[in-house]
């Protein structure tokens, strides 16, 4: 279906590329911009520097408010799988870290470490890995990784993902492209850096081991295919393609379109296709990371637009506030009715919501439009149905179907037409005669969809847990009945049977056991005892609190003793109840110390409950005479004291029961 | 400082609606030229009378509706639809025909179904058909050429004729539609159909005054100076090539199988284009993109099938032209052809 390697080759050579569906034409506007050399900046009083930068997860923080950094000092980890850690753009103080405004169309808040430089702007440690050619695989992409590279080209996927990956690549792909107007970050970039990008492909050669490299540039900028040209001449594996100016030829899916007409998969990646790309930006910070050790704390961003009186493109250090570039290019307000900055190009860009933004990873332009340059668009017009948007769409969607749908909320047609196969790249709404800001549309049905389905999800494990904790009780309530059921069958039959040979034995055993417990309980008692007489050594002479009261704190030796002491108390008195009920069943039975071991908190209670009995009658029978006033009070004592004797009565005789019952089954052994 | 926040892009062509229609009412005009200057200046009255009438009725219906009146009526496609409808009628037709078929195209056929975008059928055509209908007398009352018509007439007689049904001079719609040789006379597509009903083979069908060769007088040149409009719309990429080409290459080849095999009575796909407003339909009319089918494919599939449509209703049917009918049948069929005609996406194996 698709060309194979040699046809491409062959056709790359004689500059036959492909061609991909729809995509527009807008003015350029690239010479504002693009005649000047890359200006650097002196520092601002403040940076921001948000910790999530890129697509994934933002790395946990490796730094406190009040910290001192130095410049490249990695302020948060690459800990998890999608995170690539950010660093210190000067040396200076952590004064806050907290939310602030993010380079997001949402300019919600984000997390984000603010540095006051020191203006030293002293350098960490740096560990160049010169000699790259020398070192396994896994510790490029590491410092790849350790470096903060994210994609600078817009997207701002993690580079180590795609550097790490163990595809069979036929072609890495360099973007120079730069499709969207205005901007020509990478186009000075190229002009200027073209070696450095180089040392960064071949760093990327050695990682990835494509068959052929194909860097791919705009027929609008002549001098850095030049440069790179000339850059790459040693290399017969490196080819610099000129191709066709048309927006949006620099979207990835178009690219590979248009060198190989292959196309990724919708649910695919580049590499299902043999092709990997990376952007030329981050061709240089891969340089700058493996032969310099530094790590991404600077960009290019060009500053451009008829309010600038100065454009150009400019070093911004990631975590500059907007404002400082805003003045460096001279920015005035005054052809504009009302401010407008746009971070990005005028096609994909999003309007900034403060100037406190900082400059981030993917921050290639600041577009400040004159209002006759790039009018605000007026209310939109009923749809007319021309279909100019499905001619202009690289995708090949109906993007006037797409608006439908999405506008009437039918999020399910919406997909059918493929909804999310949009790039958002807006060449649709850009030629739209009725002025509707279609992806606007489409990025709210995504969002819709995408929040119904997180919904969906949660409602959905909802119900996983609910069933089976409905599940679960419905087991456990038939457990309970079928236990039930059981004991109550067991009863039955060892009533029907009057004793049977297993119930003995089970008898026998508990008795043994019980037999075992208590000469161990008198053994520990003796112990306890010791204890209790000397609870400072209670280390040595009891085990188990030897084990508790190995930590060296007074407080817990103390503790220690305490619970010896408890114990010992309790030990001594389940003994004393034990051998209570000895004597009373030696009265019954000269064998029946026989006591299920379930039954002997009964007993302690039995035995306390005798102990307050005679207690309380001795207390009456010598209170009473002595207070005859408080006749009442002695009446309520003696009726609760006849009563416990009554229960304590009771008990013993269920006891004398149990255990005559006992005997007798053990006589009819 | 307050930032304005806005969508992306933040780009746009300068081409809105408004000059997209009037892109299609400046490529009308060589042919309107054309017609004034051989069917007399009636069409300029009409033409006229219904722009104001679609707009009356448009600005009421929007007041109505409670819509932004001015920006609505600004996009121009009132104007345009009261214009297609205006050149498709005969020129010195009463004005309450005129009047009232701009009103229900505008106010029936679009603003009923939602207005600009909404509307299923094609509005000029829907006013059209339910003119033909209701009133056929009037709407199949064409006036020869001027070349050949016995009695001239200016400017103040089309006004007349259309307001009072008479010339300054006296004169009713049947005395003006002698010709030279005193006899009344018809449109190239009637004259043929008649003959041909009469029995009469093609050859001599096309002995009548009205022709020259195949090419009815005055006819051929209105439909190349409409043919001219439309190559212009092309050009600027108004419409694209889908519809008008796929329409009259059905059209010819469709024509031209028959007249393969009996010349004698089948009309040649010449014939076709020249006569009648198979050309003015093609690029004017079926390219409303409204009523039209959006997809590529479909576009193809919907030229074709309106070309296929007029031969048929042409050669079997009992009106002499069909366009209308023909856009206002395929309207209908828009849904489901876009529906089946949906492109690949990128990325995807098979639509």
């Amino acid at each position: 279906m698709y060309a194979d390697y040699d046809e491409i080759i062959e056709r790359i050579s004689v500059q036959a590329l492909w061609d991909f569906p729809g995509g527009v034409h807008p003015p350029q506007q690239k010479e504002l911009s693009n005649t000047t050399p890359i200006e650097t900046l002196p520092l601002p009083d403040m940076f921001y520097v948000p910790i999530k930068q890129h697509i994934g997860t933002g790395g946990q923080i490796l730094v406190n408010e009040g910290d001192y950094v130095l410049k490249g000092q990695a302020l948060s980890a690459n800990d998890l799988a999608l995170s690539v850690p950010v660093h210190a753009p000067t040396s200076g103080t952590v004064t806050n870290i907290g939310e602030h405004v993010s380079a997001h169309p949402s300019g919600i808040g984000e997390l984000t470490i603010c540095i006051k430089p020191d203006g030293l702007d002293k350098w960490t440690d740096l560990v160049p890995l010169k000699d790259y050619v020398n070192h396994p695989k896994h510790d490029l992409v590491n410092a790849i990784c350790k470096a903060g590279i994210s994609g600078l080209g817009g997207a701002g996927f993690p580079t180590h993902i795609k550097a790490g990956e163990h595809k069979d690549i036929e072609f890495l792909i360099i973007n120079g492209v730069e499709c969207e107007p205005y901007i020509s970050s990478d186009d000075r970039l190229m002009r200027e850096h073209a070696w450095q990008i180089r040392q960064g492909i071949d760093i990327l050669v050695h990682l990835i081991k494509p068959k052929q490299v194909l860097v791919a540039i705009e027929d609008n900028k002549p001098e850095a295919i030049e440069t790179l040209s000339v850059a790459c001449q040693q290399q017969t594996k490196y080819q610099v393609v000129s191709i066709p100016t048309k927006y949006p030829a620099g979207g990835e899916k178009q690219l590979v379109q248009v060198l190989t007409s292959r196309e990724i998969p919708t649910d695919g990646l580049p590499a299902d296709v043999g092709c990997m790309m990376f952007n030329v930006g981050t061709c240089f910070a891969i340089s700058d990371a493996i032969m310099e050790g530094k790590p991404l704390i600077e960009r290019i961003v060009t500053l451009t637009g008829d309010a600038f009186d100065a454009p150009k493109n400019v070093w911004a250090r990631l975590g500059t506030p907007i404002s400082h570039l805003l003045s460096a290019g001279s920015y005035s307000t005054s052809k504009q009715e009302s401010p407008r900055v746009i971070m990005g190009g005028p096609m994909m860009g999003f309007t900034v919501s403060s100037l406190q933004t900082p400059v981030v990873k993917i921050t290639n332009c600041l577009l400040a439009p004159a209002d006759k340059e790039l009018p605000t668009p007026e209310d939109e017009r009923a749809c007319i149905r021309c279909s100019a948007c499905a001619e202009a769409c690289p995708a090949s969607l109906l993007p006037q179907q797409l608006f439908w749908y999405s506008k009437a909320k039918e999020y399910d047609i919406a997909q059918e037409y493929n909804l999310f196969d949009c790039i958002e790249c807006g060449a649709c709404a850009y030629v739209c005669p009725s002025e509707i800001p279609l992806v606007h549309y489409y990025r709210k049905a995504k969002a819709d969809i995408r929040i119904q389905q997180e919904e969906k999800e949660k409602a959905e494990k909802a119900r996983i847990r609910f069933e089976a904790r409905q599940e679960r009780l419905l087991k456990e309530k038939l457990e309970r009945e079928e236990k039930h059921r059981k004991a109550a069958e067991a009863r039955k039959q060892s009533m029907n049977k009057d004793g049977g040979a297993a119930k003995d034995k089970i008898a026998a055993a508990l008795a043994r056991a019980k037999a075992k417990k208590e000469a161990l309980a008198q053994q520990q008692g003796d112990n306890a005892t010791v204890t209790n007489t000397e609870p400072q050594e209670s280390t040595q002479t009891s085990g188990r609190a030897r084990v508790e009261s190995k930590a060296p704190s007074d407080k817990k030796d103390k503790v220690a003793a305490a619970i010896a002491r408890a114990k010992a108390k309790k030990l001594a008195k389940s003994e004393a109840v034990s051998e209570d009920k000895k004597s009373d069943n030696e009265a019954v039975s000269q064998e029946s110390n026989i006591v299920s071991s379930d039954r002997k908190k009964e007993d302690s209670a039995q035995g306390a409950a005798e102990n307050a009995a005679v207690d309380s009658t001795v207390t009456t029978s010598s209170d009473s005479p002595e207070k005859k006033a408080n006749d009442k009070k002695a009446k309520v004592a003696a009726a609760i004291a006849k009563a416990k004797a009554k229960k304590l009565e009771k008990a013993k005789m269920n006891e004398q029961d149990n255990t005559q019952a006992n005997t007798q089954n053990e006589s009819n052994d | 400082m307050k930032l304005t926040l806005k969508s992306s892009p933040h780009h746009h062509n300068r081409r809105d609606t408004g000059q997209v229609m009037r892109l299609v009412i400046y490529a009308c005009i060589p042919g309107i030229i054309a017609q004034t200057w051989y069917f007399g200046f009636g069409t300029l009255i009409q033409v006229f009378l219904a722009i104001v009438t679609a707009v009356v009725t448009e600005t009421i219906i929007l007041e109505l509706r409670k819509k932004n009146t001015e920006r609505v009526i600004k996009d121009y496609s009132a104007v345009l639809a009261a214009l297609l409808l205006a050149i498709s009628i005969p020129s010195f037709a009463p004005w309450w025909v005129i009047v009232i078929g701009t009103f229900f195209s505008i106010a029936i056929v679009k603003q009923l179904y939602g207005g600009l975008g909404y509307n299923m059928f094609n509005p000029a055509m829907g006013g059209y058909v339910m003119l033909l209908i209701s009133f056929p007398m009037q709407m199949t009352s064409w006036l020869p050429p001027l070349s050949l018509a016995e009695q001239t007439h200016g400017f103040i007689d089309a006004v007349y004729m259309v307001f009072t049904g008479y010339t300054s001079t006296g004169f009713n719609i049947e005395q003006l539609r002698i010709g030279v040789d005193g006899v009344t006379m018809a449109t190239p597509l009637d004259s043929v159909k008649t003959d041909l009903s009469q029995g009469f083979t093609l050859t001599e069908a096309y002995t009548n005054s009205i022709f020259s060769g195949i090419y009815g007088q005055g006819w051929a040149v209105v439909s190349l100076a409409y043919l001219l409009g439309g190559l212009m719309l092309i050009k600027t990429k108004v419409i694209s090539w889908h519809i008008p080409g796929s329409m009259i290459l059905a059209a010819v080849l469709f024509s031209g199988l028959f007249y393969l095999v009996q010349p004698d009575i089948y009309a040649s796909p010449l014939f076709h284009l020249m006569n009648g407003s198979l050309i003015i339909g093609a690029f004017f009319i079926a390219t409303d993109p409204v009523s039209g089918a959006t997809t590529v494919k479909g576009r193809v599939i919907f030229g074709a099938a309106i070309g296929l449509w007029i031969i048929i209703i042409r050669v079997w049917g009992g009106y002499p032209d069909a366009v209308a009918f023909a856009v206002l049948i395929m309207n209908m069929a828009v849904p489901l052809i876009d529906y089946y005609t949906q492109p690949r996406t990128y990325g995807h194996k098979s639509s």
